[in-house]
């Protein structure tokens, strides 16, 4: 068995480009696309996520520190995931994307709340999904004067009234004017790309045998891994170039903060188009007419719309929703995408997520080799 | 003689249809052998299988002398298969087309391939017109042209003049014909009878079956057919009346004449008898392929169908 060939890989890849320049409909969807979904979802789009992963690192370990968790937990928008036992651990876990929130019960909480000298906890939220983290913040406004009521009696009572006990101090992080188009347009970069790579290479094989040409083409010594070289190669100039266009607009029109990590996002961006293209080839394996191709890639984009944390917050979702979330790219691309852009992360931090897309393009690509046939049978 | 494709037992079944019976088929090297039968045969699949595009369920042999199992790439690269339907690319121009085989096959000077392939052609002056914008004849000789640019040593052409008009079906023989005498082995399958005997050999199948192998000459000679021509007003349409009686096994009017065949003379006589009289006028003539033909399909279709 010889190797691959140079030769007939170019084959495929000049015919692919020069039908793919030849066909109007491309620069209609590789342009016009953007420009609409970028108008369209750069409108708020909210949830009410609870049980939110959260951090906490508690210095004071009086009654006050206590009861005051405990109410955090009773509002049923935190879950504490994790005890940092500094702040460099806290900062950690808010920066990985670990938890949504870290909380700071500082070393003389409980003494200042007795002497009613302004007594302060600290909530930092990753703002970078402003609607993951907007009602949560809220139910923390009534947290003061819940929280201690059953243990500000006898000499403390008077503390319990106005003003409150304590006060709680938001900051928000990664986003802090909690701009929705700074999360949502990054997002939009991973669900553009998807829906014109999965769609547009899902008809490529399709069509082959829809016209007729696949028969001719199999008759020839091309081998699969060439044909889908070949025929993917192409598109990947035209993900490239929808890249720049929707990050260019994402700057220009709404102003999305970048801050670095170009080294994580470009791995990722890579990654992301091989993925799309593989799935894209794989489906138009397995799909026996153009419209079923089609219809294949729009059952694809519905979980990676809903079910990636685009369209809401992963952590809102229930488990088996996040169960299947985890498995469609777009959910870690959508991570390294926020994390390079928003919190300027890099490869060191983002591997969890990139390492899941480099899984996605080996097991798609061997899928679509098991499935593509060299014969007619 | 060297046989460029000798293969034998081959089988081809599609879910619960046996569509290629034990089919054995030896083709000698530099001849152009006619491929025919009625429509669904099996003739398509045959070619398909001989070029590795179709997995037969069993069968043994050997394609220009590789195992035409297990070398089926080996062979792809010596062998220029062209499709029944139009099967280049309608939206690359000729030119296009011609380069992309070029360099499926990573022919050597490509551009030069692709120029000579061009002239060869005539189109030299449209090679930047779509493919699809051509007429049915222009794009049946370029896909002929296609497919033996990279200088294959076997051809398989599957109704390759189909719906084409006489003239360009006659410069595409010519066109073949200039190919076999280079050495080229030729496979084509037709429906039409100047093209079948335009062919060296003959192979005619009917339900996945072979009928009849050998030269035109041959092929005729062992139907032991023997046929009666009537000539004279309203011959024609006798036919009908014939048709049905014993000892004729079948009766089809020729332009104004008619033609009537059986296997058994004497029996033949008895059935012609009531009408061998003026104003018709009865010889006994050579069966022509075509009588052949729809003889053996007749009968195929008795015992098979
Ligand atoms: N891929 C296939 N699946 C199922 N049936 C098929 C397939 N290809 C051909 N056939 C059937 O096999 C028979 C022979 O077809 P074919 O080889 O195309 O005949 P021919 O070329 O002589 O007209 C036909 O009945 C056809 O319907
Ligand atoms: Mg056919």
């Amino acid at each position: 068995m010889s190797g691959l060939s140079l030769n007939r890989i170019m084959a495929v890849l000049v015919k692919e480009f020069t039908q793919l320049t030849r066909d109007r409909l491309t620069y209609a969807l590789i342009l016009a696309m953007p420009i609409v979904q970028l108008l369209l979802f750069g409108y708020a789009i909210n949830g009410d996520p609870r049980n939110l992963p959260t951090a906490v690192l508690v210095q004071d370990n009086g009654t006050f520190a206590r009861s005051t968790l405990g109410a955090i937990r009773n509002s049923g928008y935190f879950d504490i995931t994790e005890v940092a036992r500094t702040t460099a651990e806290l900062d950690e876990a808010l920066a990985l994307g670990r938890v949504q929130f870290a909380i700071t019960i500082p070393a003389d909480f409980t003494r200042r709340v007795v002497r009613g000298d302004r007594a302060t906890i600290l909530v930092e939220a990753d703002a970078a999904d402003p609607s993951a983290t907007g009602n949560a913040v809220a139910a923390l406004a009534s947290l003061p004067r819940e929280a201690l009521r059953h243990d500000l009696t006898g000499p403390l009572a008077a503390r319990a009234g106005a003003p409150p006990p304590f006060e709680v101090v938001v900051h928000r992080r990664y986003n802090p004017e909690a701009v929705t188009a700074y999360n949502i347009v990054p997002g939009l970069l991973g669900v553009i790309l998807s829906m014109t790579l999965v769609m547009m290479t899902s008809l490529g094989v399709t069509r082959e045998y829809e016209r007729g040409t696949m028969e001719s083409l199999l008759a020839t010594p091309v081998r699969p891994l060439e044909v889908m070289i070949g025929k993917l190669a192409p598109y990947v100039l035209v993900g490239l170039i929808q890249t720049v266009f929707i990050l260019g607009l994402a700057k220009l029109l709404f102003g999305v903060p970048m801050q670095g990590g170009w080294g994580a996002l470009s791995l990722g961006i890579i990654l992301f188009i091989m993925g799309s293209l593989a799935l894209g080839f794989l489906l138009s394996t397995v799909a026996r007419t153009q419209l079923q191709a089609m219809q294949m890639s729009f059952f694809y984009m519905l979980p990676s719309i809903l079910l990636s944390g685009f369209m809401f917050p992963y952590r809102g979702m229930p488990d088996w929703a996040q169960a299947i979330g985890a498995l469609i790219p777009v959910t870690h691309f959508l991570r390294v995408v926020r994390g390079a852009l928003l919190k300027g992360l890099g490869v060191s931090d983002l591997w969890p997520s990139l390492g899941a897309l480099l899984v996605f393009v080996l097991v798609v690509v061997a899928l679509a080799m098991a499935r593509y046939r060299t014969t007619l049978d | 003689m060297t046989l460029a494709v000798d293969v034998s037992g081959l089988d081809k079944r599609f879910g619960d249809k046996h569509v290629v019976q034990n089919l054995s088929i030896q083709v000698e090297t530099g001849r152009i052998t006619g491929f025919l039968g009625p429509n669904g045969s099996g003739k398509t699949t045959t070619l398909r299988m001989l070029c590795g595009l179709l997995t037969p369920d069993s069968g043994e042999g050997e394609v220009l002398g590789l195992d035409f199992r297990r070398e089926a790439e080996r062979i792809k690269r010596q062998t220029g298969y062209m499709t029944q339907k139009f099967s280049l690319y309608e939206d690359l121009s000729i030119e296009e087309n011609l380069a992309f085989v070029a360099r499926v096959y990573s022919l050597p000077d490509r551009r030069r391939r692709v120029t000579e392939s061009l002239e060869r052609l005539g189109l030299e002056n449209r090679r930047r017109q779509l493919a699809g914008s051509l007429s049915g004849g222009w794009k049946q000789r370029l896909a002929l042209a296609a497919c033996v640019m990279h200088e294959p040593r076997l051809l398989l052409l599957d109704e390759p003049t189909a719906g084409v008009d006489p003239k360009a079906r006659r410069e595409f023989w010519d066109e073949i014909h200039a190919l076999s005498a280079e050495g080229l082995t030729v496979m084509v399958s037709t429906h039409y009878m100047d093209e079948a005997e335009r062919c060296h050999d003959i192979a005619y199948i009917a339900y996945g079956r072979m009928m009849a192998r050998g030269t035109g000459d041959e092929v005729i000679a062992r139907s032991g057919l023997v046929t009666f021509r009537a000539e004279g007003p309203g011959a024609d349409r006798l036919s009908r009346k014939l048709a049905d009686r014993p000892g004729v096994a079948m009766a089809a009017p020729f332009g104004s004449a008619l033609h009537v065949s059986g296997t058994d003379r004497a029996a033949l006589e008895a059935a012609i008898a009531p009408w061998r009289r003026d104003p018709l006028r009865w010889t006994q003539v050579e069966p022509t392929l075509e009588d052949v033909f729809i003889h053996l399909m007749n009968q195929s279709r008795d015992n098979f169908a």
